[in-house]
């Protein structure tokens, strides 16, 4: 329980008490761990799941920390790094890439100055290469926090999205 | 020309679909109603007459599947509705969640009646948890009109319905794995048997079904008309959900009566080819599926006359790839999309994918020599006979096709 201690400030009283919220929502059932941790990184700026939380999780809900961090891993919506404010998910599968995704990478890039998986200089805006998120008939598409955000085949309308973010 | 039908989407746009009052003057819930007048084994006769294939993909004869879940003999049953679609150019569930909750909420209740079960549980993609507020409200009115809880409609029959939440991992759609997630684990597919039918969620009797499955009970049971079995013919009754994507002027989900060609659903429903552009390919239910060429046009949407042209009804889904895409390139990433969603846990999935992806690079390259294409057709053949689960015996379909309908890319030079 060490690196949990040390970890403690992220911990906050507010933030325990809107994760109790969380945990009451989904009745305290250990079953529900993934939709637990789905909740929980939302309430967390950078959308991750910081070690403290992880074990605080593994307490109250008598689940090993094994099994949290095993779920932690496998499923990609969810992360035990830190990412931003926005993470900007663009779809990197077939239907986006045969309508030039390739553009969308590069001009996300271009405007916010960095590589995939890197976090702008101010943690508001990070870039990520996801699989189908289902919004094929809107391709080329992006999802940010659950919105998806379609027809992206211009730099302009590109910018108009960030611009609403900011 | 011909034109899509609204037997599955007859809903769409038709009520409010937050407030089940707006659901129930439309005749919601009557579906329901007429359900508890009937035993479990005639709804599944119904259902078995009008020969309804499982929607998510595998195509299994639903009818049988419920008269099946029927049969078990268990204390406590479970309905689970896989609203985990993640093959790439598939949308159609969205569409069936979107525009039509309630009738998702009936189709699931009368599941849960026809073969006694007393919970139901929906895993949808956190991909669409947009639309979980939806559904969650659509739930606590169904059970503030006592279609959910104890006692449903003086029956006697207890039901309730679960919404929980996948987390990006397209391998849970695998009815083991969709199950490992429910129970509060990382989703790795397991062994069969035991078979879900006998021990699935919780070691209880479970029954999967496909949101588009569940979605045709309701309008199929008030179908007193027979206009449902007006529609295809052989195998393949009925009316379908498609979604259209790719290269096409007007991708969207479209309801198809079975036997409309590929040429009218790409050209008069979607729009045909965006510019002056000609078809490269096609590929049929989703990422795990195969593809044609634009020969395929002409050939009926049903399942018989799809599988003669080599290819699946599968998720539903039809990918329209034009001529500035290659074959290969088309390859290359549907690779990546399994390379990235193997689980990992078996090698022949495992490994298998890495060395299609070096493979297909030589191709690309053009480094490739013989033994590397006699040595892919090994590995193809091998993911297919010995992956753990569907995934990784499927996801060499488009390349086994590609290599059938377009050799020349696989030629040595």
């Amino acid at each position: 329980m060490l690196t949990a201690q040390k970890q403690d400030h992220i911990l906050s009283k507010e933030l325990s008490a809107k994760i109790d919220l969380v945990l009451a929502s989904h009745e305290y059932d250990n079953t529900q761990i993934v939709g637990i941790l789905l909740d929980v990184q939302d309430l967390i700026d950078e959308h991750y799941i910081p070690e403290a939380i992880a074990y605080y999780l593994s307490e109250k809900l008598d689940l090993k920390i094994t099994v949290i961090y095993d779920c932690i891993s496998f499923y990609s919506s969810l992360s035990e790094k830190p990412r931003a404010k926005y993470p900007i998910q663009i779809c990197n599968s077939i239907v986006c890439s045969i309508n030039d995704n390739d553009s969308v990478f590069t001009i996300f890039k271009e405007l916010l100055g960095i590589e995939l998986n890197e976090v702008t200089y101010d943690g508001r805006f990070t870039l990520e290469s996801v699989p189908c998120f289902g919004a094929c008939d809107v391709a080329p598409a992006v999802r940010i926090n659950g919105t998806v955000y379609g027809h992206l085949d211009s730099r302009g309308k590109i910018e108009n999205l960030l611009n609403k973010l900011l | 020309m011909s034109k899509s039908v609204n037997f599955i989407t007859r809903n769409f746009g038709k009520y409010d679909v937050s407030s089940i009052g707006s659901y129930m003057n439309i005749g919601g819930f009557d579906a329901l109603k007429k359900a508890v007048t009937m035993t479990g084994e005639d709804i599944a006769a119904t259902i078995a007459e009008a020969k309804i294939k499982g929607r998510g993909g595998a195509a299994y004869d639903m009818g049988r599947k419920w008269a099946q879940a029927k049969a078990v003999v268990a204390e406590k049953k479970v309905i689970i509705c896989n609203a985990d679609e993640g093959e790439p150019c598939t949308f159609k569930d969205r569409a069936l969640i979107e525009k039509d909750p309630f009738n998702l909420i009936e189709g699931m209740i009368i599941a849960g009646y026809t073969v006694d079960a007393q919970d139901g549980y929906i895993y949808m993609r956190e991909e669409y948890s947009h639309l979980r507020p939806l559904l969650l409200n659509a739930i606590r009115q169904a059970k503030t009109y006592g279609f959910l809880g104890t006692n449903i409609l003086g029956k006697g029959f207890n039901f309730n319905i679960h919404l929980y939440s996948g987390a990006g991992a397209y391998v849970c759609g695998e009815g083991t794995a969709l199950i490992r997630s429910l129970e509060g684990k990382a989703g790795r597919p397991r062994m069969k048997p035991p078979f879900i039918k006998q021990s699935g969620l919780f070691a209880r009797p479970t029954c999967v079904n496909n949101v588009e499955s569940l979605a045709i009970v309701a309008p199929l049971l008030l179908d007193d008309k027979k206009e449902y079995l007006s529609y295809g013919s052989g195998e393949s009754i009925g009316t379908k959900l498609v979604s259209v994507g790719g290269n096409v002027n007007t991708p969207g989900v479209f309801e198809i009566p079975f036997g409309t060609t590929v040429r009218e659903i790409v050209y008069d429903m979607a729009g045909g080819i965006k510019g002056d552009h000609t078809i490269r390919l096609i590929q049929f239910g989703g990422a795990s599926g195969k593809i044609a060429s634009s020969r395929i046009l002409d050939t009926p949407y049903t399942y018989d006359d799809l599988k003669k042209a080599g290819v699946t009804v599968g998720s539903g889904a039809i990918l329209v790839v034009d001529d500035r895409t290659s074959v290969l390139n088309f390859l290359r990433t549907t690779q990546a999309f399994f390379s990235h969603e193997s689980c990992g846990q078996c090698t022949p999935c495992r490994e298998g994918n890495r060395h299609i992806k070096l493979i297909l690079e030589k191709l690309a390259a053009n480094t490739h020599r013989n033994e590397d294409i006699t040595a892919l057709k090994k590995i193809v053949k091998l993911m297919a006979m010995s992956s753990l689960c569907g995934l990784g015996e499927s996801a060499e379909n488009a390349l086994l096709s590609a290599m059938q309908q377009f050799p020349d890319v696989f030629e040595v030079k």
